[in-house]
């Protein structure tokens, strides 16, 4: 239904694209998802914690704050919309990564370690 | 007592009408609870609530301690947080009746606590400085809590007013049907005499205007109206309160009642 477009500044109820009954009344709609990244404390990175829904990307960062730093978890957050993640795909999984296994020059466990340095 | 200077049962009454309004608001939170329209709103709510519990567990406790000091309270041993959340009767609750009414829609939710949170917010910032220490520690525990109750209305009132036809529609009915109980926040009548002098309780007379271009800029923003309706007389600091009150104190106080001492 094309007449029923996202308006107003906020533009957080977005209508354009949203499914709707017979007789053009917006149907509940799901909010998209969003993939969440929590910082633990600094110095770290941010390590994916889980995703939620939200209707934009300020109210995304909210619901993240309630549903993943409750327990004082992070000082910071990152949302993305899970839509811009581009994954790597299951059935490519052989070709992705099993050229890797065999090829243990790779790693560095070919040369000695002097023993002054640390922390290595 | 810690303040010497303030009169004891004025200064129980106070904690207990403070502790009441979060008390109240906190059930209602509740309510939305495997309600509200997505489950991250489930959550967001119950955060709220259980802010808002944390904050009446402490006034209400505080509220009995400073009661039982007084001549002629049995034993002199003051009554529980709760013995006064679930043993008291409709006329001893000291509620504005703003956080009794019913929730009505998810709008009428978010209109009700943009109200409210936006007044305790400018409430606890004022009494983070009270004379009386435990006022002061409770409400500077308190002010980071409802600055988030008030962010959270507000990015939910700037979206549904400014959103669809139907959001704004919706939006503004919520804000009509809570507009006539925000005048009886800035009511200071009931006040002990001497507490606002002494520092220890806050004027909220001096907070209106605060509150009032606070919520005109979140309205005007949102694209939306302030109700042109007339206030109720009020009286839930009296003790008087709406008919949805008997039914949220029957909800609340009937397991405490029908087993009292119950424990998970």
């Amino acid at each position: 239904m094309s007449e029923f477009t996202a308006e107003g500044g906020h533009g957080a109820v977005p209508t354009a694209g949203v499914p709707t009954d017979e007789g053009g009344v917006p149907s509940r709609r799901e909010w998209p998802l969003w993939e969440v990244f929590v910082r633990a404390r600094r110095g770290l990175s941010h390590q994916h914690v889980g995703s939620l829904h939200a209707p934009d990307a300020p109210m995304a960062l909210r619901n993240a704050r309630d549903l993943y730093t409750r327990r004082g978890e992070g000082v910071s957050i990152w949302v993305v919309p899970a839509a811009q993640i581009t994954a790597s795909s299951p059935d490519e999984k052989d070709a992705f990564f099993d050229p890797a296994a065999d090829k243990a020059y790779r790693h560095p466990t070919f040369y000695e370690i002097p023993a002054e340095v640390r922390h290595l | 007592m810690t303040s010497p200077d303030a009169d004891g049962a004025g200064l129980a009454a106070y904690a207990l009408a403070l502790g009441d309004d979060a008390l109240v608001l906190a059930q209602r939170c509740g309510e939305w609870i495997t309600n509200a329209p997505q489950l991250e709103e489930d959550v967001a709510l119950a955060n709220i609530g259980l802010d808002l519990l944390g904050q009446a567990r402490t006034l209400l406790t505080y509220a009995g301690e400073v009661d039982g000091q007084i001549d002629g309270q049995i034993d002199g041993k003051g009554r529980t947080e709760d013995d006064l959340a679930y043993l008291r009767d409709e006329r001893s609750f000291t509620n504005v009746q703003l956080v009794e009414l019913v929730n009505g829609d998810f709008a009428a939710t978010m209109a009700r606590l943009l109200a409210f949170s936006t007044y305790q917010l400018a409430l606890y910032e004022e009494l983070q400085h009270s004379a009386d220490p435990t006022l002061a520690a409770i409400a500077g525990k308190a002010v980071k809590e409802v600055a988030y109750h008030r962010d959270h209305a507000t990015s939910w009132v700037l979206r549904l007013g400014d959103g669809t036809e139907l959001s704004h529609e919706r939006m503004q009915a919520g804000l009509a049907r809570v507009w006539p109980y925000v005048g009886e926040l800035f009511d200071a009548s009931w006040v002990a005499p001497g507490l606002i002098e002494q520092g220890v309780a806050v004027d909220v007379r001096a907070l209106e205007t605060g509150w009032r271009a606070y919520l005109d800029d979140v309205l005007a923003e949102a694209t939306l109206e302030v109700p042109d309706v007339a206030q109720r007389p009020g009286g839930g600091r009296r003790g008087i309160h709406t008919e949805a009150m008997g039914y949220l104190l029957a909800e609340m106080q009937h397991i405490h009642r029908s087993h009292p001492g119950a424990r998970w």
